[in-house]
């Protein structure tokens, strides 16, 4: 039971942390259709933003927990949230605006290239900049006093900080993303535009900061997967956005693409498929064929996803 | 309109190849009539870049080192060596083209590499075509010399490949013995899954049961994965007393990282894979244990030649794991060039010479005896196990392999 309990715990951060980047999928796609491959490419920027924020700061490592969690953290989160949400909107601007009016496919390829092109941006690149280091392998990501290798044991289980974190960080997005959805004025133009752009756009909505702050929306929350991936694996590297971007993307679909609380439900979903079967069916090397089951299975029975909308694709 | 781009276009790629053909006959012309020397080039295939590329550069600059060396001393006289190196970023189709591009340079006659067995087997066959001599200083798949039923029909399957290192059913063995020796019986195994990790857990498997120790748990990782929380929970649950990792450095660090977190103080020990310094930045901790072939470099008096002759030349990157290994490879080459190209004319019709002559390569080099037995093999069955002391790696126990 105890182990049951622990992977429970194990399945549920790392479901967390998928969530967080699937909701950069489920957003942009509601609105523009376009699966945004690079959106793992996003969240490595954020990643590395981060600790690049953190060497930017003296490289503190005697710095006490409250202080760490304090100023430290949220200066790293920020710092990642700037250089993701930036990318992001320069990608929005340069590779996707251009072929607004293209046939469907000709974006998706843009977006596979920009994902290409980021990821051998931060590795031959992220070295040169004075005090960086080489990107070529990984890096370690620096440990936060408080959290980094803290644990709370409960009754045999043990829970670290960094997957505390994760978890508590996908809370206050999601509260923050049905704040803004439901709330606030952009947040409504979105709804306005992905239910339909034309009848938005006559209704005088700028259709063209929409789609920006759905990609700015996305890429913050991939800046702080990209913080909590970092203290949860004690390491980020160039190579860090592919897996976990496809794994992301798959939770997006498997809870319904467009749909916001479909994209969190996913990620939970397929986090604690993969725990759990690597536990209970089979050894771990069968836990992606298991989660990749799931995904199927779900599908067939439900094409629109757990919580998607009836139809889907409109296009 | 369109037609214009095409014939622009073509006119374009035109001038380009035929300022790149003009070139590469300047070039030779340069060093054939000038110096009236002939070139010969060693090739090296290695992970010069992505996460293997400490060990992969410690490999280049080695086999630099006694390219550099051997031109001084002028080794081969009316001979002057030259490095090609190429990158196999450790995939095996990019170690394909490169193992291609070199066999298509006539003038290369032997190639160093790889670090990875998975890219060895796509290089070895394009290579053995070229009758060019393929000497590995990292490969440790018992597959690749003696075939696939390397335990019940050794059969050797390409007489062009040879290794300066020992293998997987060397070092997964002396890992076992030295485990049941510290009266540790109780492990579980972890591998990621690659030709590498699989040969070192199995060989360690089938030594340390015949031992009298026991496999509690058996779990393998997917290399490209990062979060190992679901892995180690069950490690965990299953109560061993070490974990034995088949795999390199670039996972292994951050697993040890995330078992320490997770509350499984256990020691980690892995072969060569993740005898490197960058498994303690990723995250190794004391007490956690690595195999790795032949005796410690620094120890040997014989390694004097190739550790002073590194530091003379100033690498930007350690020679790592892998470095003296390499530079013995690079040697073992060169002393075959010594038969082979003594009465070439070109260095294309030695390269059979080459792989006759390697065979029979005997010499002290920095990693100690260097020779080949009739698969290919190292004839040295030297090897050590070190322990991470205060962030380093410690040499703990040197032996041969009973």
């Amino acid at each position: 039971m105890e182990l049951f309990f622990q992977q429970l715990i194990n399945g549920l951060s790392l479901g967390a942390l998928y969530a967080l980047v699937a909701v950069g999928y489920t957003v942009v796609y509601g609105i523009v259709q376009l699966i945004n491959f690079a959106h793992g490419e996003i969240f490595m920027i954020g990643a590395f933003g981060a600790y690049a924020t953190w060497v930017l700061m003296g490289s503190p490592s005697d710095w006490t927990a409250t202080t760490s969690l304090l100023v430290l953290l949220p200066m790293m989160i920020i710092g990642g949230m700037v250089a993701s949400v930036a990318t992001a909107l320069a990608t929005e601007r340069f590779a996707y605006r251009p072929l607004r009016g293209a046939p469907r496919l000709a974006p998706l390829i843009s977006a596979i290239g920009v994902s290409v092109f980021l990821q051998e941006l931060v590795r031959l690149f992220f070295g040169k900049i004075p005090g960086m280091p080489d990107a070529k392998s990984s890096v370690p990501f620096p440990d936060i006093a408080g959290i980094s290798g803290a644990t709370i044991t409960l009754g045999g289980v043990i829970i670290q900080m960094p997957a505390i974190f994760t978890l508590a960080a996908l809370a206050v997005s999601t509260v923050f993303l049905w704040y803004f959805v439901n709330r606030t004025k952009t947040g409504r133009a979105m709804v306005a535009t992905s239910q339909d752009p034309d009848t938005a756009r006559l209704m005088g909505i700028n259709v063209d900061r929409v789609i920006m702050a759905a990609f700015a929306v996305g890429a913050a929350l991939a800046a702080i997967a990209g913080v909590a991936h970092g203290l949860m694996n004690g390491n980020i590297g160039f190579r860090m956005g592919f897996l976990a971007g496809l794994k992301a993307f798959t939770a997006a679909v498997l809870g319904g693409i467009g749909n916001i609380n479909g994209a969190v439900v996913g990620g939970l979903v397929l986090g604690l498929a993969e725990a759990m079967a690597s536990n209970y069916l089979g050894t771990t090397a069968w836990k992606d064929v298991w989660a990749f089951v799931l995904l199927i299975l779900v599908l067939v029975f439900r094409p629109q996803g757990l919580l998607g909308a009836k139809v889907v694709d409109r296009a | 309109m369109n037609k214009r781009i095409y014939s622009l276009a073509g006119v374009a790629v035109l001038a380009a190849s035929l300022a790149l053909t003009g070139c590469g006959a300047r070039t030779d012309a340069g060093t054939g009539g000038g110096t009236a020397t002939k070139v010969a080039k060693i090739g090296v295939i290695a992970p010069l870049s992505g996460d293997l590329s400490a060990m992969g550069l410690g490999i280049k600059n080695s086999v630099d080192l006694a390219i550099k060396q051997a031109n001084a001393s002028n080794a081969i006289p009316g001979w002057k060596l030259e490095l090609a190196a190429e990158d196999d970023q450790a995939t095996p189709d990019v170690g394909k083209n490169a193992a291609t591009k070199l066999a298509s340079d006539d003038q290369v006659i032997g190639v160093v590499g790889t670090l990875n067995s998975g890219v060895a087997q796509s290089t070895i066959p394009v290579l053995d075509a070229a009758h060019i001599a393929q000497v590995s200083p990292a490969n440790t798949n018992p597959a690749l010399t003696k075939g696939a039923d390397y335990t019940t029909a050794p059969a050797r399957p390409n007489a062009n490949y040879f290794r300066t290192c020992t293998t997987d059913d060397v070092q997964g063995p002396f890992a076992a013995q030295y485990l049941l020796g510290a009266g540790i019986k109780k492990v579980a195994t972890v591998h990621d899954k690659t030709p590498y990790g699989q040969g070192l857990v199995t060989e360690f498997t089938k030594a340390f049961t015949a031992g009298g120790g026991t496999v509690v748990d058996a779990e393998t990782i997917n290399p490209d994965d990062d979060n190992f929380s679901a892995v180690i929970s069950k490690v965990k649950a299953a109560g061993p007393d070490a974990v034995y990792y088949g795999g390199v450095y670039a996972e292994a660090g951050p697993l040890a990282k995330q078992m320490k977190g997770a509350g499984l103080s256990v020691p980690l020990m892995g072969g060569d894979g993740i005898y490197d310094g960058n498994f303690m930045k990723l995250g190794g901790n004391d007490g956690d244990l690595a195999t790795s072939v032949g005796a410690p470099v620094e120890t040997l008096s014989s390694a004097k030649a190739f550790l002073d002759g590194y530091k003379a030349a100033a690498y930007a990157d350690g020679y790592s794991a892998y470095g003296a290994y390499a530079y013995d490879a690079a040697n073992a080459i060169i002393a075959a060039l010594k038969t082979s190209l003594a009465s070439a004319s070109d260095a294309k019709s030695a390269r059979e010479g080459t792989i006759t002559a390697l065979a029979s390569v005997s010499f002290d080099g920095a990693t100690g005896k260097v020779g080949f037995d009739k698969y290919g093999d190292s004839v040295a069955r030297v090897l050590t196990v070190y322990k991470v002391v205060d962030g380093k790696w410690v040499a703990e126990k040197t032996g041969e392999l009973k």
